[in-house]
Formats: C-alpha cells, structure tokens, sequence
C-alpha cells in the first residue's frame, strides 16, 4: 500500500462522511486495484447519492472493470445531476463510439464542445467522427436514448472495430499495435493482455491527452517537439510516437526485442498510421 | 553527502546530462535536485511525475509491471525518468548529445540506493 492511498484509508476512516472516498478510490483505480475502488466508490456512493462526481467515479471504475452498461448507468446519473459534465459527456459518448453508434457518439461531444470549448481534442474527434458519418459508414448499433440506457444499446459490436488491417503489412500484424486519437479512442491496432485478451480500449483510454502532457514537457524543458517514448517494463518494451498531431501510436513488444527494434517498428506503424489516416479524410 | 545527493551527483557526472532531479511520484514535488542553469526542476518534476504515473496507468492497463525506466525524446534532448522505491522518481534531463546508455544504466542503478 503507497503512502498516499495509505493517508486516504486513514482519512476515511476517521471521517466516514467526508469526501474522501472519491480521492481514495481514483487512487485505487489508477493503480489497477479495481475491486477495492469499486468497494470504496460504492460505499461512497451510498453515502452521497446525489454528487455527481461520486456518479462519475463510479463510472470510471466500472469501465475499468469492463462492466460498461453499469459504466453508462453511472455517466448518465452523472449527467442528470450536471449536465454540463464534460468527462461524463466524454465517457458516455466512448461507450457509443465502442458500441459503433458514432452519430450518438457526435452527438455527446458536441456537447461536451459546447461546455468547453477550450478542450482542443474535442473538436478533432468531432471532425474525424463527422468525416466517418458521411462517408457513409453505417451506425449500426440501434440508438437509445441516454435517458433510458440498455446493455444492449451499448455493447461492443465487434463488426464496427474500426480498421482491423490497418496494420496488416506490419511484422505481427495488427497484434502489438494500437493507434489511439486525443481523445483516448482506438483507431485501430489491437493490444493483448497478460490472459490474453484484448485490451486495447483500456490502455487507449490511459493514453487521452498524453501527446499534449509529453508536448508540454518538452517545451518547458526546452527540449522543443516530442518525438517518442520508450518505456521499459520487466514484462515488455513499449514506444509511442505520434503519428499526427491529435495521434498517438503505441508498439508493443516482448522485453527480448531490444527497445532500438521496437522504436524502429513503431516509426514503420506510425507511417502506416499517417497513410491510412490521409485516406479517412 | 547524503544518499540522494550522492544519487544525484553519479547521475550528473554522466556526459550530457544537464540536471537530475528526484521527485516524488505522489504530488510531485522535487525532493532533491542537482541541476544546470536554465533548468527548471519543479517543471522537470511536476511533468515528469505526472507523465511518468500515466505511463505506469498504461504498463498496468497492458498487463505488465510498472516500468523501469522512461525515455521522452525531443528536438533538443530527452527527459529520462527511473522509477524507484518509496514512489520516488529520479528524472534526468539530457542534451541531444549524451550518451545515454550510459545514463540509463546509471540511473537504474542509483535509483535503487534511494531507499
């Protein structure tokens, strides 16, 4: 247990009514100890029904948990209590992109623009999505109202993954690779887990907003652009590069594959990326 | 000399290396640094932490270990970062021209001496 999620128990413990809860379980969250989150945000949420952002915590845990129509309950109980919500509005328009209603999908981000129009991803998502539409890609999962949300409204819908061979020409294929938008979207690619199944969309979702985070650091540093990350983990070498300016690209490989070959290989992806994206509009 | 700043003194002695910073991962806030002028250690240490802990976020969302050691390159240099016990980060700053297997090797090895 760290220091700091260590201090919240305490904390909690000794103020069962205070708000702690909502710091304790993001804390949990983000570092993957998702059923003890869970545990946290529902006893908090039981305490305070009616605070958006313990709705909204909620919703980022089951997510996380992979239990999305309970994730989508949670955005929209949030959005009731706040409709200006912006990352419930984000959050409810991710399930819909996943479940392949992109138009509902527009429709919540162009909420989310209207609510803060300072948020330079928003607006990127919106064209490319908006592009998607006219080109006729189909919305084929059948739209229900937020208000009134179902599983099967919301769940994934495998045909609408959107392009599987985007890396075909690549060594492994489209294993290992996964292209990510600002907003924290798969593009495509696909990213398994330690058992083995796909867990793209979760690490897609962890990447939101990174290309600016690295920006900012660079320029602060002056260091200038970025131009990679290479991260060394005992369980494999990771490399993100940005293959436009709203897109993330992230290659994935054994830890026996030198950390040179994996930069290497993630600068072949990130050109395959640019191609693919150019032909998408 | 304390612990840390013997840490910080290998790290910098690396060719290249323009500053290093130790920074707790929670809030990050500089713990110890060693820098050069016109380095700003607390812009090195918030962004570092809050980039280095959304890249952890990620490791773990992968099914992997935290990672050992981060590497953002830029233009004109790098930002190196070794996670390290206690949720304690030693972050390097680096001009294009380091060598920097040198200062990843020497940075995985210090950070551990920060217990």
């Amino acid at each position: 247990m760290t220091d700091d999620i260590r201090a919240l128990t305490t904390r909690l413990a000794d103020e069962p009514g205070s708000l702690a809860f909502l710091e304790l379980a993001e804390a949990l969250r983000r570092r993957g100890q998702l059923e003890a989150a869970y545990k946290v945000a529902r006893g908090g949420l039981a305490r305070y029904p009616g605070l958006a952002d313990a709705h909204d915590l909620m919703a980022r845990v089951l997510s996380d948990q992979g239990d999305l129509a309970g994730a989508f309950d949670a955005w929209t109980s949030a959005l009731q209590l706040d409709p200006m919500r912006t990352s419930a509005l984000k959050g409810v328009a991710f399930l819909y992109f996943r479940a392949g209603d992109k138009a509902a999908a527009l429709d919540h981000l162009q909420r989310a623009h209207e609510v803060d129009p300072d948020d330079p991803a928003i607006p990127q998502t919106i064209a490319r999505l908006s592009a998607q539409l006219r080109a006729g890609a189909p919305a084929s999962a059948p739209v229900e109202s937020a208000a009134a949300p179902s599983a099967p409204a919301i769940a994934p819908d495998s045909s609408e993954r959107p392009s599987p061979g985007l890396f075909h020409d690549m060594d492994g294929g489209e294993q290992g690779l996964l292209l990510v938008d600002a907003n924290g979207l798969r593009l495509g690619g696909r990213l398994g887990g330690a058992d083995g199944n796909d867990v793209g969309d979760r690490v897609a979702a962890q990447l939101a907003g990174l290309s600016r985070e690295a920006a900012r650091a660079t320029r602060l540093l002056g260091l200038g652009s970025w131009h990679s990350i290479a991260v060394e983990s005992p369980d494999g070498h990771l490399v993100l590069t940005q293959p436009t300016a709203d897109t993330v690209l992230l290659a994935a490989r054994d830890p026996s594959l030198p950390m040179g070959r994996v930069g290497l290989l993630a600068e072949r992806a990130a050109r395959a990326a640019r191609t693919w994206l150019e032909t998408q509009g | 000399m304390t612990a840390t700043q013997a840490v910080l003194d290998r790290v910098t002695r690396v060719p290249g290396v323009r500053g290093a910073v130790v920074v707790a991962a929670a809030d990050g806030l500089v713990v110890a640094e060693q820098l050069m002028d016109g380095v700003d250690g607390q812009a090195a240490a918030a962004l570092t932490a809050s980039l280095v802990g959304r890249l952890v976020r990620t490791a773990e969302g992968a099914g992997m270990r935290p990672p050992a050691f981060v590497q953002l390159r830029g233009d004109g240099g790098s930002v190196l970062a070794a996670p390290g016990p206690q949720d304690l980060v030693l972050v390097a700053v680096v001009g294009p021209d380091a060598n920097l297997g040198l200062a990843r090797l020497e940075m995985i090895e210090a950070v551990g001496r920060l217990a």
